[in-house]
């Protein structure tokens, strides 16, 4: 049995929001109407020092945006304001907005934002669990108790993560029994459960093989009809290869933010071509 | 050889390098060797002072509840049972709290709060047995008496544990005392696992919209899991050897009673009190025989505890 993998409503997620289905014609520019997210005027300080000056971006939606730019630049950063997780860090404050479908995130509850806005981390992260209950607990959290609406969500998000046929027989092992690949599959698949309306990746590849790496860019391609993803990456071919924008961060501002095949073939700046040449970084 | 000067001198170095690995390994390896070497001098000591009250009363010595010494009647069971006693009811009160208190240190805290605090709880846990022992005398003993245990007997008293006569020394008393004690310890290594967590475990769990309590609870706990469980075995092992403060509150009487009002008897009160005017030889050696009891107490409850772990890692992660 196959559960419908394109039905995005859950039973038990009543909020959730439609997704404008995006018009696939024309190639749209980063400052096109269909901003999922949007930051303005964002500036972030770690205690007394600024980690970002005056960003201004627009996240399209079902669209891939990638944040590349040397290490320390703010990209991590930038990503993790849009799901507001750095409050957990102390001494943490911004100036400026971030906006999600209009409504400013500040102004939101921040377990609801959680759940729309999912992420991914560097390093896998799974639970100390079994495969099955490190998918079931992010719908478990968000109120889903049915062990059938359960398995039905494990099943589908599992499929999409490409993880399903891989795991189908071991769901009742831990999860740490599987590969580093794996695990981050995993990883991607617990945040899928949810039904989240973007997807945050923070160089979800950085520690994997480039077939583990390889089967994750699929993974995002076949995802983001339904997704609106940002994907921070050291990697540029990378940024190449799966980005419908990029935009390009040095020093705690955004240099330079277009289509992707603008940033690397026609980067308007002089900082975004040494780097996209590898010249520096 | 067919090596230039050059050469040989530097193997003539890899030589005298390697010779001293070697001696580092001889070194360490001494080291650890006395760790065993210890290890059976006890049992063999113990055994060798045991013998003859082991001899004499044979299995006998581990169930009779006999403790005479002017008639050489020697039984272990009232002191077992005192020491397994005193020390279940130190962690039934010391593991909620000092978990509770772990997690707030570690979690919730604001780190100058957090700091302060477990500087406290560590001097805590340095504090030597017998201010616990006046402590509990002058203080805890009298608030037993007149207020915790006539409360639990007017409220569970249709419970044999709560009847009875009411002397302020005893079972619970001494069972509290030992968990003030211990809880620094459950306390202090619990914050350290939980600490230990890396942090990218809990913004998982935040990130798909769980609350900072969810995080705590379902993911955060779960990872710190054996430190937690290591820091109540060590608390457990404190509380059955610890000596001073309870030989002061227990009452000092060898039998058993439902009642954890009545006074009671630990092995190591006993050894204390009577070792130094022991009546003979055979109550010399019943002492030590009690000895042997309670350090293989102490050797079956880490093996448990080992096991536990063991079995908790295999089905977990």
């Amino acid at each position: 049995m196959q559960p419908k993998v394109s039905s995005m409503s859950s039973p038990s997620f009543p909020t959730k929001m439609h997704i404008e289905p995006h018009s696939s014609g024309a190639a749209n520019t980063p400052t096109s109407k269909e901003a999922k997210m949007r930051a303005a005027n964002l500036n972030f300080f770690y205690g007394s020092f600024q980690a970002l000056y005056d960003i201004d971006l627009e996240i399209q939606a079902n669209r891939i945006t990638a944040l590349i730019g040397p290490s320390g630049c703010g990209k991590s950063t930038f990503l993790r304001t849009l799901n507001r997780i750095n409050e957990t860090i102390r001494g943490t404050r911004y100036t400026g907005e971030v906006l999600l479908d209009g409504v400013d995130v500040k102004s939101q509850d921040v377990t609801a934002l959680r759940r729309r806005v999912g992420m991914v981390f560097q390093k896998s992260n799974p639970f100390p669990k079994t495969i099955f209950d490190n998918i079931a607990y992010g719908p478990k959290v968000n109120g889903m108790t049915s062990k059938q609406d359960l398995e039905v969500t494990v099943e589908k998000s599992l499929r999409r993560a490409a993880l399903w046929e891989e795991v189908k027989d071991k769901l009742q092992k831990p999860a740490s029994a599987l590969s580093g690949g794996q695990q981050q599959r995993l990883c991607i698949a617990r945040a899928m459960a949810v039904d989240p309306e973007v997807l945050l990746l923070d160089e979800p590849c950085s520690a994997l093989d480039p077939i583990a790496t390889l089967k994750i860019e699929e993974l995002l391609f076949s995802i983001k009809d339904q997704t609106t993803i940002v994907i921070v990456t050291h990697n540029m071919q990378q940024a190449a290869r799966v980005a419908d924008n990029t935009g390009f961060f040095m020093l705690g501002k955004l240099v330079e933010f277009d289509r992707t095949e603008m940033i690397f073939r026609n980067p308007s700046k002089k900082e975004t071509e040494d780097y996209v040449t590898g010249r520096f970084g | 050889m067919a090596s230039s000067a050059k050469s040989t001198s530097f193997t003539a170095v890899r030589k005298s390098v390697q010779m001293g690995d070697e001696a580092a390994r001889l070194v360490t390896l001494v080291f650890a060797g006395g760790i065993l070497l210890i290890t059976l001098l006890v049992v063999a000591v113990l055994w060798d002072h045991s013998s003859l009250a082991l001899y004499k009363f044979g299995f006998h010595f581990f169930t009779s509840q006999n403790w005479d010494p002017n008639s050489d009647e020697f039984g272990a069971l009232p002191f077992v049972y005192g020491t397994l006693m005193t020390s279940f009811l130190a962690l039934l009160i010391a593991v909620p709290l000092g978990v509770g208190a772990a997690i707030f240190l570690a979690e919730l805290a604001p780190p100058k709060i957090s700091s302060i605090l477990t500087f406290l709880v560590e001097l805590l846990a340095a504090v030597p047995s017998v201010i616990y022992g006046l402590l509990a005398i002058f203080t805890l003993v009298p608030f037993m008496r007149d207020t915790v245990e006539p409360a639990l007997q007017s409220t569970l008293g249709f419970l044999p544990f709560f009847q009875g006569q009411i002397f302020g020394v005893g079972y619970l008393t001494a069972g509290v005392i030992l968990a003030i004690m211990t809880f620094p310890f459950i306390i202090s290594i619990s914050r350290e696992a939980l600490l230990a967590v890396p942090r990218e475990q809990r913004e998982a769990a935040l990130a798909l919209g769980a609350t900072q309590w969810e995080s705590t609870f379902d993911i955060v706990l779960p990872n710190a899991r054996l430190g937690i469980i290591g820091s109540i075995f060590l608390g457990l092992a404190r509380a059955l050897g610890e000596t001073m403060a309870v030989t002061m509150v227990i009452g000092n009487d060898p039998s058993i009673k439902a009642s954890l009002f009545a006074p009671g008897y630990t092995i190591a009160a006993v050894i204390a009190n009577e070792f130094a005017e022991a009546s003979g030889n055979l109550h010399l050696s019943a002492l030590v025989a009690l000895s042997f009891v309670l350090f293989l107490l102490t050797m079956v409850i880490n093996g448990a505890a080992r096991l536990m772990i063991m079995a908790t890692s295999r089905k977990g992660a």
